[in-house]
């Protein structure tokens, strides 16, 4: 599941903590970051590498919303709600998004979420891709352009 | 207008020139110069409080901490910043990280920590990117690692990732996720000082809070307890969002009053309407109508007065169109969404708040259902291993105190005459 060099660098993570368990969180990004989601398979590897039952690592799995329990669009958009982007538009942006993508029939493509506040107030309404870049003071034109974007990426790639 | 930690300095955030500006000066004064309890008592005249909430001393936690070496101690710094309306942190991870990593090794000196764990939420993915960097740096020049200064300190930072879960900034939330667990806060006591990762001492300070221990250790704890409200001394880092022409991270001193903010800084209420309602520390924290906002000071003494508090400074301000009713559904739902579902009256309680809202805005409340609610809030606070309890239960409870008039008048579907343009709020 994960390559010498993965687990060399779990290692490494490892001895940071006096007890290996410790490592459990950032080996599960490790497998999210590879395959983009944690299935059974990669949590009862992950308990095995960390002597953690598997029940246990399924609890900590499921716990935190940011690993996802199933596989996910290749663009993954979590576009935040809460109480400032909520009062900047941000449920109107979530609909926009969503029937967009759903008229252009391209759910395969783009997973959209709602999520909670992601520490963006300053600059919403927003959104979060892939749980990495943050895409700030949104408008409908600019999450045009954005999905666009994407969906050039992806025709280059194949 | 002091400022400690968003200082005007071009490229702060490289370490060359944070250097250059007096950088770890503070650490080689406290490694070399002072003993470890000289350090937490200029940190006790400081007055600093913790800018995590709860506003407690923390020079005075500091000094909870055992002395001597039977145990490891630890030091976690609380980066999980997942308050709605807060997004302070980030902006230190930014600008100015290595005032931060300062800190956390003057932090770890005092109390005789050999290993600090910075907690960040995993939404940060850039600025845990931008940390690891200056925590490389920082490395490379010696200024973590073995033998500080050539001292007998050593120490080493760690960064910790959270994956997306609102309650790991409880403190002991926190520790239990840094051990690879789901993030249950633990019963107190026994307190982290005598009983925290893996059973050793450990202290959980915010990272505004450290950042600011450079700053007293150069210039003295007096001096800083000199800046601001008398009882709560120092700037914060007020995170302004919603409704104002200018939304950003202001660093400002405290006791500053709050219009003041909203005017000067902010440049005002946007579209130059008037206030409705300003959240003043995150959404915990119980609300101001207009008539509080013209008079309060921001520091946690005048908020507590007015039964608020100052939280982590995150100021969310509401202008008169918004509608109050979806405002508190949007925020119970966070709340309900967010509960760890280890204790009953918070599991079930944000559940029963949220439907109970959720029916009065559609129309089918019923007028006792208000006062339900509020029991239902009261059932929550106090009732809980942590304190998330009353940061559900606040909100509803002091919102609905406040205005009251806007919850009945959806029972009785009298229409407040809010404009068309609220509609763009409609919940799902």
């Amino acid at each position: 599941m994960l390559t010498n060099k993965e687990i060399k660098k779990i290692n490494e993570i490892k001895s940071h903590y006096p007890d290996e368990k410790a490592a459990l969180l950032p080996l599960l990004w490790i497998i999210q970051e590879k395959y983009g989601w944690i299935s059974e398979e990669a949590m009862r590897y992950a308990g095995d590498l960390l002597n953690i039952p598997y029940e246990q690592v399924l609890g900590v799995a499921t716990f935190y919303t940011m690993f996802n329990k199933k596989p996910t669009g290749k663009f993954h958009l979590q576009v935040c709600t809460n109480v400032s982007c909520m009062l900047r538009g941000g449920y109107e942006l979530f609909k926009y998004i969503e029937d967009k993508l759903k008229s252009e029939n391209s759910e395969s493509l783009f997973t959209i979420e709602e999520v909670e506040c992601l520490g963006s107030c300053a600059t919403a309404p927003m959104m979060q891709v892939n749980n990495k870049e943050f895409y700030e003071n949104l408008t409908k034109e600019k999450v045009d352009e954005i999905l666009e974007y994407f969906r050039k990426s992806t025709k280059k790639e194949n | 207008m002091v400022k400690i930690i968003l200082k005007d300095i071009h490229n702060l955030h490289k370490i060359d020139v944070y250097e250059s500006n007096g950088g770890y000066k503070a650490l080689k004064k406290a490694v070399k110069k002072m003993k470890p309890d000289e350090v937490i008592e200029e940190v006790k005249k400081s007055n600093l409080r913790g800018r995590g909430g709860a506003c407690f001393p923390t020079g005075l936690k500091w000094s909870f901490m055992p002395k001597g070496n039977e145990k490891p101690k630890y030091l976690c710094c609380n980066g999980d910043e997942s308050e709605p309306g807060s997004f302070k942190d980030r902006e230190i991870f930014e600008k100015n990280p290595h005032q931060f990593i300062e800190g956390t090794l003057i932090a770890c000196y005092a109390m005789g920590v050999k290993t600090a764990y910075v907690y960040i939420r995993g939404e940060y993915y850039k600025w845990i990117k931008l940390l690891q960097k200056a925590i490389n740096d920082a490395y490379k020049e010696g200024y973590i690692g073995e033998k500080i200064f050539g001292t007998k300190f050593s120490a080493d930072i760690y960064i910790h990732k959270g994956a997306g879960a609102y309650i790991c900034g409880e403190e002991s939330a926190l520790m239990n996720s840094i051990e690879g667990k789901r993030g249950y806060p633990r019963v107190k006591p026994p307190y982290p000082a005598k009983n925290g990762l893996w059973g050793n001492p450990t202290t959980i300070n915010n990272i505004e809070t450290i950042s600011n221990i450079p700053e007293i250790i150069n210039k003295g704890g007096d001096r800083f307890a000199s800046v601001g409200a008398p009882k709560h001394p120092g700037t914060l880092l007020f995170g302004v969002s919603g409704h104002v022409n200018k939304p950003g991270v202001y660093e400002l001193e405290t006791g500053i009053p709050l219009m003041t903010i909203i005017n000067d800084y902010c440049g005002g209420v946007l579209d130059g309407k008037e206030i409705k309602m300003v959240i003043p520390g995150g959404t915990s924290m119980p609300p101001l109508t207009k008539e509080e906002c013209m008079t309060i000071k921001m520091d946690d003494a005048s908020l507590k007065k007015i039964g608020s508090g100052i939280g982590t400074a995150g100021v969310i301000v509401m202008n008169e169109d918004t509608d109050i009713v979806k405002v508190l559904i949007r925020i119970t739902k966070f709340y309900y969404h967010e509960s760890c579902g280890q204790c009953t009256p918070c599991r079930e309680g944000c559940g029963w708040m949220l439907r109970l809202l959720k029916r009065i805005d559609e129309g089918k409340g019923r007028m006792e259902d208000i006062d339900m609610l509020v029991n239902v809030a009261n059932n929550i606070e106090g009732n809980t291993i942590c304190a998330f309890g009353e940061a559900a239960a606040l909100p509803v409870k002091w919102t609905i105190k406040k205005f009251r008039k806007d919850f009945e008048a959806r029972i009785k579907e009298v229409d407040l005459k809010l404009p068309p343009k609220n509609i763009v709020h409609a919940l799902r």
